[in-house]
């Protein structure tokens, strides 16, 4: 993706309540020596886009999923910061974990795939989450599907048609508004706009900015993609063979990056 | 019968089975595992629903074993057979002159009496099998009161056809916890178990599950505000008996397709025109 | 005026006495008698014990005769009369190790202690119809050897020896049973080998063969397949003493697979393990090959092959429970049906609707 494309007015930095959501301490799960993700720490404050970035390989993937409730980590705590005090993710019962996952949290897949339901339409798939907090309304919820399609660019008309006629890109925007229709207060994202065509890439990305500002989402983004990291993130953590090598803010990083595999790594990609 | 137990089954199995039925009863609508045995009928064909019969028939007990409603049709004919055969207990057609009903697929029209048992025979107890093969997984959206996707597939039900699509086997809530499978039973019998004063076991024998709704229990069927759950209506009344309110069977006459609609309850539609006539 | 149908005793009754007589055949020809399904139809016999996990050759023989020779039929027959037995003791667990071996042989090694073992076997035969059994030609008598079997080590022992092969532990624990408690999923190795040795051949031998063909590969050999005898023992506490209550013959495979190895364990071979009662060296082999791919998740392996998920093959296996399901849409469905029948006229009613009156007319006429 050429640079140009992307560019644009830098993402608002954060609304000024500068509290912590997100508390990552001493994370560790190791498939295999260097395989997984070592020791990582970090604070992800309300209203924060952090990216991390690194090669495939490079950890950020199981990191993620350590992150996201979806696999128990070896070592290490990561907190949860509520409005009625602080939640351990692997100490709570799994109940509870797994409402968190379901009404506070979303998640979306880099394959779109992983995160619908393929085999129902498109309004039963940006309904579930509500239909799953209580909505009962069949109106209620068609209308919520409507809206959220049309937020995410999608034809409203095509409400009832199944996800599999739609392209990839359609896919992802449809994964998007499932996720975000009920508002969540922690989004993770992985390579969000991997596999799509470049064009597909730019429109989606500039829709994900926008949603992201209006929600004043807090977002965990994994990629491999600089200029996807660049575009979206407020913060960025480098990884490398499973550690953290360089954090800072994103800006900062890649016009000035201190670690020599940053170096690499921005003059690999950013460099025509 | 020589060399069996009483209703077939040996005693401490029939305990066993009781100590489940018991933990049914305690958690409405939760599905309890029990070490359901082989009987010396096919599974699918009602094992579940004789394991429990079995357990609760009593000497004095008078039976009643009904399939589509009917007394007379073959699979409640050789059940009603098999436990006159190996429990030597009385069997009856009219429902309101028995202790044990045994059914399949239908509650009877004849509403329950609180001193009364209705055994329904079960195919596939858990109705997120549909949505959630894995039985790990249903276990644990049970367990979470993770429902909201049995209400994705009434969604869907209504964006396609404008209805929802589901007819039997129609899901329910008990008592505002547990989603439950009342068995392929038409939607239509759905209304008959809610506050219902008989106690209701379910016995799926295959799956070996037994579940319950004890008398007086809220039991809700699923639905939309904006499309409430509605039962079965039928523009014809049974040709037999006259009731425009109960469940019709619909039987072809000629080979011209004319038809009629029956009582599906045969016992029902064999009392009204006792009375009718 | 209309008169319902009934359904009725006389009429089962009446089929069933049909069923004796087909069953019974020609009069003219000879009684088939139940020791001669016993001695002639072995595999059958042996097939049916299996699947009906109980050792009875006689009761077997009754079944298959009593079903017709329909196989499924016979298991179920013999199922439900198991589950009526009283369970009077628990045997010891049977050493194959000491098994008087019929049949022995290893596909991994060209020469092993005790020597490769044919014994009766269909391999190697040609598949050509042998019409002197139509003219009831006579059977010569088997050649027989001059000294008896030497010792014939398991040959995953002598693997083991070497560290080669994992090592099975016995952790001393109580293994599930399954004939008395539900399944209760994921299920440990100990239920899925009980589930698998009762379960269908014919599926096992389907979903063994996926693997072969890349559904979840593991590399197989046939490390040692070895039919014969076993003692069963009981241990009886009055006495403090174990005796032997009888022999029973039974079919082992013990299959050697790959394995990478992991962060904790060097490369080694795995196994996967079936057993069957009887000569049933075919479903041994498939159940080992089954067995081997639902260690997939053990053995941090990708599940990517259906013989590798655990719930799909175990819940399928039991040929009882399944063509008792299967068979059951026989069964009258009247009430579901009708329901059907009432919302597909609603349904086709509100399509015409939609689409004019004229289309509704139409349909209505035809």
């Amino acid at each position: 993706m050429k640079r140009s494309e992307l560019a644009g007015p830098a993402l608002a930095k954060p609304v000024l309540d500068r509290s912590a959501l997100l508390d990552v301490q001493d994370i560790s799960r190791l498939y295999g020596p260097g395989k997984g993700c070592e020791s990582i720490d970090f604070r992800l404050h309300a209203g924060e886009v952090l990216g991390i970035v690194g090669e495939s390989g490079s950890g950020k993937s199981t990191l993620l999923r350590v992150l996201a409730g979806l696999e128990t980590p070896d070592a290490g705590r990561v907190i949860y910061h509520t409005n009625d005090g602080e939640l351990d993710l692997y100490a709570i019962s799994e109940a509870r974990r797994r409402a968190l996952l379901r009404l506070e949290w979303g998640l979306v897949h880099q394959n779109p795939r992983d995160g619908l339901r393929m085999g129902v339409s498109a309004g039963a798939n940006v309904g579930e989450r509500l239909m799953a907090l209580g909505e009962r309304h069949y109106g209620n919820l068609r209308a919520a599907g409507q809206d959220w399609m049309t937020q995410v660019e999608l034809d409203a008309g095509r409400i009832d048609d199944a996800p599999l006629t739609f392209s990839g890109g359609m896919q992802q925007r449809l994964q998007i508004a499932r996720t975000l229709v009920t508002r969540p207060r922690l989004v993770f994202m992985d390579e969000p706009t991997g596999g799509l065509d470049v064009s597909v890439q730019a429109r989606l990305l500039d829709m994900i900015r926008t949603l992201v500002r209006q929600l004043g989402l807090s977002v965990v983004l994994v990629t491999h993609d600089l200029a996807v990291a660049r575009l979206l993130s407020h913060r960025l953590l480098v990884m490398r063979r499973g550690q953290v090598v360089e954090a800072g803010l994103t800006d900062q990083i890649l016009d000035d990056p201190q670690h020599a595999y940053t170096q690499l790594l921005v003059s690999s990609v950013l460099t025509p | 019968m020589n060399g069996y137990n009483f209703a077939y089954l040996d005693e401490q199995t029939k305990r066993m089975i009781r100590r489940a039925l018991l933990k049914a009863v305690a958690i409405p609508g939760y599905q309890v595992p029990f070490g359901g045995r082989e009987m010396p009928m096919p599974y699918g064909w009602g094992t579940g629903g004789m394991q429990l019969t079995a357990s609760i028939l009593g000497g004095d007990d008078v039976l009643k074993v009904i399939d589509q409603g009917a007394d007379d049709t073959t699979n409640a004919v050789s059940i009603r057979a098999f436990f006159e055969r190996v429990a030597g207990v009385e069997t009856t057609t009219a429902t309101a002159a028995a202790d044990v009903i045994q059914t399949r697929h239908r509650i009877p029209e004849t509403p329950l009496e609180h001193d009364q048992i209705l055994v329904f025979q079960v195919p596939i107890p858990e109705p997120l099998r549909f949505i959630e093969p894995s039985e790990q997984e249903t276990r644990l959206m049970h367990a979470l009161e993770e429902y909201g996707v049995m209400h994705v597939k009434l969604y869907e039900d209504i964006a396609r056809y404008g209805h929802i699509a589901t007819t039997y086997a129609y899901p329910v809530k008990v008592d505002g916890r547990y989603v439950m499978d009342p068995s392929p039973i038409p939607k239509f019998d759905n209304p008959k178990l809610d506050m219902s004063a008989a106690l209701m076991l379910f016995g799926a024998g295959r799956e070996k599950r037994l579940y319950a709704i004890p008398p007086y229990t809220r039991v809700e069927s699923l639905d939309f505000e904006d499309h409430p759950f509605e039962i079965q209506q039928w523009d014809e009344h049974c040709a037999l008996c006259g009731s425009d309110h109960s469940f019709l069977d619909e039987v072809i006459t000629d080979d011209a397709g004319n038809r009629l609609f029956i009582c599906s309850d045969t016992d029902y539609c064999l009392t009204r025109r006792g009375e009718v006539a | 005026m209309y008169v319902a149908v009934k359904g009725g005793e006389q009429a089962i009754a009446n089929a069933h006495r049909l069923l004796a007589d087909r069953r019974r055949g020609e009069r003219e020809q000879a009684e088939l008698s139940v020791e001669q399904i016993g001695g002639q139809l072995r595999l059958a016999v042996d097939r049916v014990m299996s699947e009906a996990s109980l050792y009875d050759p006689e009761l077997a023989a009754l079944a298959l005769k009593q079903a017709s020779g329909d196989l499924v039929e016979a298991v179920f027959l013999l199922r439900a009369y198991r589950t009526t037995l009283p369970r009077l003791a628990v045997s010891e667990p049977l050493d194959t190790g000491t098994m008087r071996i019929e049949r022995r042989i290893s596909a991994a090694y060209k020469d092993i202690p005790g020597g490769q073992v044919l014994g009766p076997t269909y391999d190697y035969t040609h598949r050509l119809l042998d019409f002197m059994q139509l003219a009831e030609g006579e059977t010569p008598e088997p050649a027989r050897a001059d000294a008896a079997l030497a010792r014939c080590p398991q040959i995953l022992d002598l693997l083991n020896a070497e560290g080669l092969i994992e090592r099975e532990h016995d952790d001393g624990s109580e293994p599930a049973d399954i004939t008395r408690d539900p399944p209760d999923y994921p299920v440990d190795r100990a239920a899925r080998l009980q589930m698998l040795a009762r379960g269908d051949e014919g599926y096992l031998l389907a979903l063994g063969y996926s693997t072969q063909r890349g559904y979840g590969r593991n590399h197989p050999f046939a490390g040692e397949i070895r039919l014969g005898h076993v003692d069963v023992e009981i241990h009886v506490k009055e006495w403090d003493e174990t005796i032997c209550i009888g022999e029973i013959a039974l079919s082992e495979c013990q299959m050697i697979n790959q394995f990478g190895g992991s962060r904790e364990v060097a490369p080694q071979f795995t196994r996967g393990y079936g057993l069957a009662f009887g000569h049933n060296e075919r479903k041994t082999l498939a159940m080992a090959l089954v067995d081997r791919a639902l260690r997939a998740e053990e053995l941090g392996e990708p599940i990517s092959g259906p013989a590798q998920q655990a719930e799909f093959v175990l819940a399928h296996a039991d040929s009882v429970e399944a063509s008792g399901f299967v068979s059951h849409l026989k069964l009258p469905h009247y009430v579901d049906f009708q329901s059907e029948l009432e919302l597909l006229r609603r349904l086709r009613k509100a399509h015409g609707n939609a689409r004019g009156s004229g289309d509704a007319a139409m349909e209505d006429a035809v």
